[in-house]
């Protein structure tokens, strides 16, 4: 065949064809790259994914720091001895501390002191009062040993001995703490998941209106040959772009956040503010568990969002044949 | 090769716009499709390209009846059909080389095994110095014979070409329906919808299907 006869004929330049091959713009995305609608959800993804991320992060500092409360708050338990008409109290507390020191899973056993009881009591009744006349009772402080099994009931009976005493395992507190503990990381994780909701939603408007502002690409692409899983693989590379885009965006911002949270609690940390803040959430510090799910995060809702335009675009296709 | 047996076509609950189309396209064939505009010269090469459903009728296309094919069986037959849209349809962000290249692209093939292959074809019909602009920069000529490489490209049993000389002037037309016959010559069936008296008087030996009063009528 030749060539159309008013046209240059570059075979008579063989130069021509590698600067031609090497200028060559090739394999580029069918579905165009750039486009309004693509940098709005890029946008709405970074937004959803630094709010997920951000959940997800206060999940995992109070999941730890409720883990710290708990084995702290575990690892003590305090013995009350009342007072009564009577008796010898000191005398009572010493037997009463040496039941608890003999038992078995007891590493160490304090006794506070009547003036340390009675300090207890000066955020209710001021400093500077007579106590001596109130019948104030005294406390001996137990702290478990990790390595070794106590029968709290066994040493609970012990105490009967002793007339006013009683055993306070901060039971009731603990289960308190991990009640409140565990209301946050579930509420943490609706949140999480309506996030997750609104923002597959968007991707969900956002492939359609792909779809429908790319309606002659998909026309071409099939008269030219093209498979439907084709087709639907180009929107997938497409949304999954824009997905990674969004995500690291907005995962990479909340880690930021994270980091300054973490350096700026170090500078509050001598101030009360500070001193209450880090009893709830702890020093900020994520950890590597915490950032590699902020990570995982990001690239999940890449994944999602590319599997997603996907099946949307497929089942599009499926109904117009 | 194709095969069109009391084939009509209406859209909804309408009159039929096309009726009673009985016609054959033979392996190795030439035929011009004309008649006047809105006579559903575009519709038709639809039917043929199974982009539209007949409401009645029998269409056999490459030896299959066309209502038992499935999706990926019609994939397959417009991959032996090649397609020179009225409005061109180049993707505007691909540059004349990749959407030339496209139907081999779709195909899976690496783009290394069809690149001499792409260049080859669009230098053949001109276009070896334009391969890596966009199409918005080609003149309409330019971007007619874009649309006609992509459809030679894949070296097709059968082309379809809607008005293809519709956007460029008498001698680029005449130049067109030579590139057309040589191609028919190399044994690719070859229909063009046109409504150019000229441009069929240049070519004897095609068969005419003139489309008038919702019917096909075929001389030979």
């Amino acid at each position: 065949m030749s060539a159309l006869s008013d046209t240059p004929n570059p075979r008579s330049d063989p130069q021509t064809v590698d600067s031609a091959s090497i200028e060559l713009k090739r394999n580029m995305p069918l579905v165009p790259a750039e486009s309004i609608a693509g940098r709005a959800l890029v946008t709405v993804i970074a937004i959803m994914t630094f709010l997920a991320s951000l959940t997800a992060g206060a999940a995992f500092l109070i999941a730890g720091a409720s883990q710290d409360w708990r084995s702290a708050l575990g690892r003590e338990m305090t013995i009350q001895v009342r007072p009564a008409p009577g008796r010898d109290l000191d005398a009572e507390v010493k037997k009463a501390a040496a039941i608890a020191g003999a038992s078995a899973g007891i590493a160490d056993v304090r006794i506070f002191a009547k003036e340390e009881s009675e300090r207890l009591l000066e955020p209710w009744l001021g400093k500077g009062l007579d106590l001596s006349e109130l019948p104030v009772p005294r406390l001996i402080v137990v702290r478990r040993n990790a390595d070794q099994n106590l029968d709290i009931s066994a040493l609970r009976d012990a105490l009967e001995a002793v007339p006013g005493a009683s055993l306070d395992d901060h039971h009731l507190w603990l289960e308190r703490l991990a009640a409140m503990a565990d209301t946050i990381v579930i509420a943490a994780l609706v949140i999480f998941l309506l996030v997750l909701v609104a923002m597959t939603l968007a991707v969900a408007f956002a492939t359609r209106g792909a779809m429908a502002g790319n309606r002659g690409i998909v026309d071409v692409l099939h008269f030219v040959g093209a498979e439907d899983r084709f087709i639907a693989g180009q929107f997938q590379m497409h949304f999954l772009r824009l997905g990674l885009r969004g995500g690291l965006l907005g995962g990479g911002s909340a880690i930021l956040v994270f980091l300054s949270a973490g350096l700026l609690s170090r500078f509050w940390l001598a101030t009360p503010g500070g001193d209450q803040i880090e009893a709830f959430f702890g020093s900020f510090a994520l950890g590597p568990k915490g950032y590699g799910a902020i990570f995982v995060i990001a690239v999940g809702i890449a994944v999602l969002t590319g599997l997603m335009s996907r099946s949307i675009v497929f089942r599009h296709l499926q109904s117009l044949h | 090769m194709v095969r069109f047996e009391n084939v009509g076509l209406r859209y909804g609950m309408g009159s039929e716009i096309l009726r009673d189309l009985n016609f054959a396209i033979e392996p190795q064939s030439f035929q011009f499709l004309t008649g006047p505009s809105g006579a559903g010269k575009t519709t038709l090469l639809r039917l043929i390209l199974l982009s539209l459903k007949p409401t009645r009728g029998l269409i056999t296309l490459f030896n299959r009846d066309v209502t038992t094919l499935n999706k990926d069986e019609i994939t397959g037959l417009r991959r032996r059909i090649g397609v020179v849209f009225q409005d061109f349809r180049l993707l505007d962000h691909l540059t004349t080389y990749e959407n030339v290249a496209l139907p081999l692209r779709v195909q899976g093939r690496d783009e290394v095994n069809y690149r001499g292959e792409v260049v080859e074809l669009l230098r053949w019909v001109g276009l070896g110095e334009r391969m890596h602009v966009l199409p918005p920069v080609l003149s309409g000529g330019e971007k007619q014979r874009a649309a006609i490489a992509r459809a030679l490209i894949v070296r097709p049993e059968l082309l379809l070409a809607d008005e293809p000389t519709g956007n460029v002037d008498p001698g680029l037309a005449r130049r067109l329906l030579r590139l057309f016959i040589e191609l028919h010559k190399s044994g690719t069936s070859v229909v063009i919808a046109t409504h150019d008296l000229a441009l069929m008087d240049q070519f004897d030996g095609a068969r005419r299907l003139v489309l008038g009063d919702r019917r096909l009528h075929v001389y030979d």
